[in-house]
C-alpha cells in the first residue's frame, strides 16, 4: 500500500511549495548555495518550502531586519547565490535597504554582481493586520537593477529559478502563501466574444478566475491573462490583440493600487494598445485586523462589480 | 580619554623591523601626496563631486595593508588611502574623481564608494555602516579574513550591533575597525551617545581595544587580534580636512603624520624618509600633472 502511494505521488504534479523545497534542496546540496532568513527552520518550515538541510547551507540569521539582508548581499558577492527569505512581505519595508541600495546597484555601479534570490512571502487576512499583510512588490519595481516577478504555479516558479541561475542579477520574487498549494498551471483564457481584458497578478489571479466564472454566468465573456513578470514587464502573447478586440483593460493586483504595479502596467498598456486600461488593487487605506476592516487582494465580487462598472461606462461613452 | 597616546605600549615600535617602518612610511606618504593633489584638483574645480580626503589617517590604512595582506576590504567614506595602500591603481582613482569611464567604477561611484577588485576592495553604497554586515556576509560565505572599517558615527547605525553579534556567534574572521575622529560631520560623540563601541563589542563577548592611531600600536593589535578573529579596534584618529571637501576648521587635534616622522627619525630612518618622500612626490605629481596643467 505504501509502495502504491509513493508511485501515485511520483506521478502527481508537485505543488508550488514542493517545487520550492526541491529547488532549495538541490541548491544547498549541489550548488554550494545558501538559504538565509529568520526562523526558517521553525514550525512549518515556511509552509513546507524549506527542506531539512540543517548543516548544509541553511543559515538561521539573528532577528535583524536591517543587517540581515546585508549578510545575504555579502554572501552573494562571494558567489554563494543566497536565497534570502522574508516570511512576511510587509516586513520588506525595513528589509529593503541593502537589497535595493546594494544588491540591485552593485553590477551597474561596480561591475560586481550580487545575485540574491529574494523570497518575499505575502500573506493576508486572518487578522495579521496592517504590517504583516499584503504584497509590496511595487516599491521594488522602483529600484533599478532589480527584476520583480510574482509566480503562482510550479512551472512558473521553476522558470524563475532557472532565470536566476542563468543570470547574475538579484531577483525579487513576490510569493503568495495562497500559491503554495497550487499544482495546476494557469493558462491564459481568450474568447472570441470577450468584452474586457483582465491582466491579473499574484493572488489577484485566483480571485480573477473566480470573477471570470461569475461574469460568464452573467453572460459576460472575459479574456484573462496571468502576469508573471512585473519588471521588466513583457506583455503575454495575445494581450495587445485582446485589448484591441475588447477595447478596455483591467489590471488586478495584490499590492496597493496607487503608484503600484497595476497602475504602472496599465499605463504601459494604455500607450501601447491605445485603449483605456484601469487598475484595481488594494485601497488607499490601512488594513485592519478585524475582518470587516481588512484591505486585501480585490475579492472576486469586487472584480466582478468593477468589470460591470467599466462595461457600463464604456457602453454609455459609445452611445 | 581621547588623546594621541591612548593605550600606548612603550617602545611598541621595537616589535617591528625597520623594513616594516620604511614600507609603512612609503604607503602613508604616497597617500598623503596623492590626497594633496586631489585637494589641488578640487580647489581648481577640475571636478565638483564631494570628496572625502584621508589626510591625517594615512597611517591607519598603511598598517592594515601591511598586516592584513590579501584580505577582503569593506570600507566607506575617506577610503582613498586604504585603496592606495592596498595597491589600488592611483590613475584609476584619479579618473574616478574626474568622472571618466576609466575610473575605478567608471565614474559611477565617486570618492566615497570606490572599489578595486584587484585588491578585493568592495564598493560602498553610501548607506553609513552598511558595509559592516555585508562584510560579515562575505566572511561567512568565504571564510576569508575580512576587514571592515566604519567611523564613530556609522558605528551607531542599526547595521552594527547585529553584525558584531553575528560575528561573535559564528566566529567570523572579521576585523572590525572604527576610525574614531570624534565627529559626525561636526557633531561630537558626546552630543550623540553615552556608550562606547568598544563596550558594545566587549559586551557581546568580542575582544576589543580603544587606542590611539600610532601605527605600530595599531599594527600590534591587528596582529594580535588576527590570531583569533573576530575582533574590534576603536582607533582615535584625526581628520585634518573637512568631512567632505578640502577645507579645514583649524589645526588638527594632533598630527599623527608629524609624530610618526619624529619616531622614524629616532629609528634612524631620515635618509630613507627623504628618498621616499621625493620619489612619491614626483609620482603623485606625474599622475595629476596633465589634469592640473589643463586646470591652469
Amino acid at each position: 500500500m505504501e509502495h502504491m502511494t509513493e508511485q501515485m505521488t511520483a506521478h502527481m504534479t508537485p505543488t508550488v511549495a514542493k517545487t520550492i523545497e526541491n529547488i532549495t534542496r538541490q541548491h544547498l546540496t549541489e550548488n554550494n548555495g545558501l538559504l538565509m532568513g529568520q526562523c526558517v527552520t521553525a514550525v512549518g518550515w515556511i509552509g513546507g518550502t524549506v527542506p531539512d538541510c540543517r548543516g548544509q547551507g541553511i543559515v538561521e540569521i539573528p532577528m535583524t531586519d536591517i543587517a540581515g539582508p546585508a549578510f545575504a548581499v555579502g554572501c552573494a558577492l562571494m558567489g554563494r547565490r543566497p536565497i534570502f527569505v522574508v516570511r512576511y512581505q510587509g516586513f520588506m519595508w525595513y528589509n529593503c535597504s541593502s537589497l535595493v541600495n546594494y544588491a540591485a546597484k552593485s553590477k551597474e555601479v561596480w561591475g560586481v554582481p550580487a545575485p540574491v534570490f529574494i523570497r518575499s512571502i505575502a500573506m493576508e487576512g486572518n487578522g495579521i493586520g496592517h504590517t504583516a499583510s499584503s504584497s509590496v512588490h511595487s516599491i521594488f519595481m522602483h529600484s533599478p537593477g532589480l527584476p520583480v516577478v510574482a509566480p503562482m504555479t510550479p512551472k512558473e516558479y521553476q522558470s524563475i529559478w532557472n532565470w536566476y541561475m542563468d543570470h547574475d542579477d538579484p531577483i525579487y520574487v513576490s510569493e503568495h502563501r495562497r500559491s503554495f498549494v497550487m499544482s495546476d498551471e494557469m493558462p491564459n483564457q481568450i474568447n472570441p466574444g470577450s468584452k474586457i481584458t483582465i491582466v491579473a497578478i499574484s493572488a489577484g489571479r485566483l480571485n480573477a478566475l473566480e470573477a471570470v466564472k461569475t461574469l460568464k454566468e452573467a453572460g459576460i465573456e472575459v479574456d484573462l491573462f496571468h502576469q508573471l513578470w512585473l519588471k521588466p514587464f513583457t506583455a503575454p502573447t495575445g494581450l495587445h490583440e485582446s485589448l484591441t478586440k475588447t477595447g478596455v483593460g483591467l489590471i488586478i493586483d495584490s499590492d496597493f493600487e496607487i503608484t503600484g504595479a497595476s497602475r504602472s502596467i496599465a499605463y504601459d498598456l494604455m500607450h501601447d494598445a491605445r485603449v483605456p486600461v484601469y487598475a484595481l488593487g488594494l485601497e488607499d487605506r490601512v488594513c485592519g485586523v478585524a475582518q470587516h476592516l481588512e484591505n486585501i487582494t480585490p475579492s472576486p465580487k469586487r472584480i466582478h462589480d468593477r468589470v460591470l462598472e467599466l462595461l457600463k461606462e464604456r457602453a454609455s461613452k459609445i452611445k | 580619554m581621547r588623546s594621541s597616546t591612548l593605550g600606548m605600549i612603550p617602545n611598541v615600535e621595537n616589535n617591528f623591523d625597520k623594513a616594516f617602518a620604511v614600507e609603512l612610511f612609503r604607503r602613508a606618504n604616497f597617500s598623503r601626496h596623492f590626497e594633496f593633489k586631489v585637494k589641488e584638483a578640487a580647489d581648481k574645480k577640475l571636478f565638483t563631486i564631494p570628496v572625502y580626503l584621508s589626510v591625517g589617517t594615512e597611517f591607519n590604512a598603511a598598517v592594515f595593508s601591511l598586516t592584513l595582506p590579501g584580505c577582503n576590504i569593506f570600507a566607506q567614506h575617506r577610503g582613498h588611502s586604504l585603496y592606495l595602500s592596498f595597491g589600488g591603481k592611483p590613475e584609476k582613482l584619479r579618473d574616478e574623481l574626474l568622472g571618466l569611464p576609466t575610473g575605478c567604477s567608471g565614474g559611477m561611484s565617486g570618492s566615497n564608494a570606490i572599489q578595486a577588485p584587484e585588491i578585493n576592495m568592495f564598493g560602498h553604497s553610501g548607506l553609513m555602516g552598511e558595509q559592516v554586515p555585508i562584510a560579515c556576509g562575505a566572511a561567512y560565505a568565504s571564510k576569508k579574513t575580512t576587514l571592515t572599517i566604519c567611523g564613530d558615527a556609522s558605528v551607531e547605525e542599526d547595521y552594527i550591533y547585529p553584525s558584531l553579534g553575528w560575528a561573535v556567534s559564528e566566529k567570523l574572521p572579521v576585523l572590525f575597525v572604527c576610525e574614531d575622529n570624534d565627529l559626525s560631520i561636526l557633531t561630537k560623540v558626546e552630543a550623540r551617545r553615552s556608550w562606547s563601541p568598544v563596550g558594545l563589542a566587549q559586551g557581546l563577548g568580542m575582544p576589543a581595544v580603544d587606542i590611539t592611531d600610532d601605527p605600530w600600536l595599531v599594527a600590534h593589535h591587528v596582529k594580535e587580534m588576527s590570531k583569533n578573529l573576530p575582533g574590534f579596534i576603536n582607533i582615535r584618529s584625526v581628520r585634518h580636512l573637512w568631512h567632505a571637501g578640502t577645507g579645514t576648521d583649524g589645526p588638527p587635534e594632533w598630527d599623527r603624520y608629524k609624530i610618526t616622522q619624529e619616531k622614524l627619525t629616532k629609528l634612524g630612518l631620515d635618509k630613507e624618509m627623504a628618498s621616499i618622500d621625493e620619489e612619491n612626490k614626483i609620482k603623485a605629481h606625474n599622475i595629476w600633472a596633465t589634469e592640473l596643467t589643463k586646470g591652469h
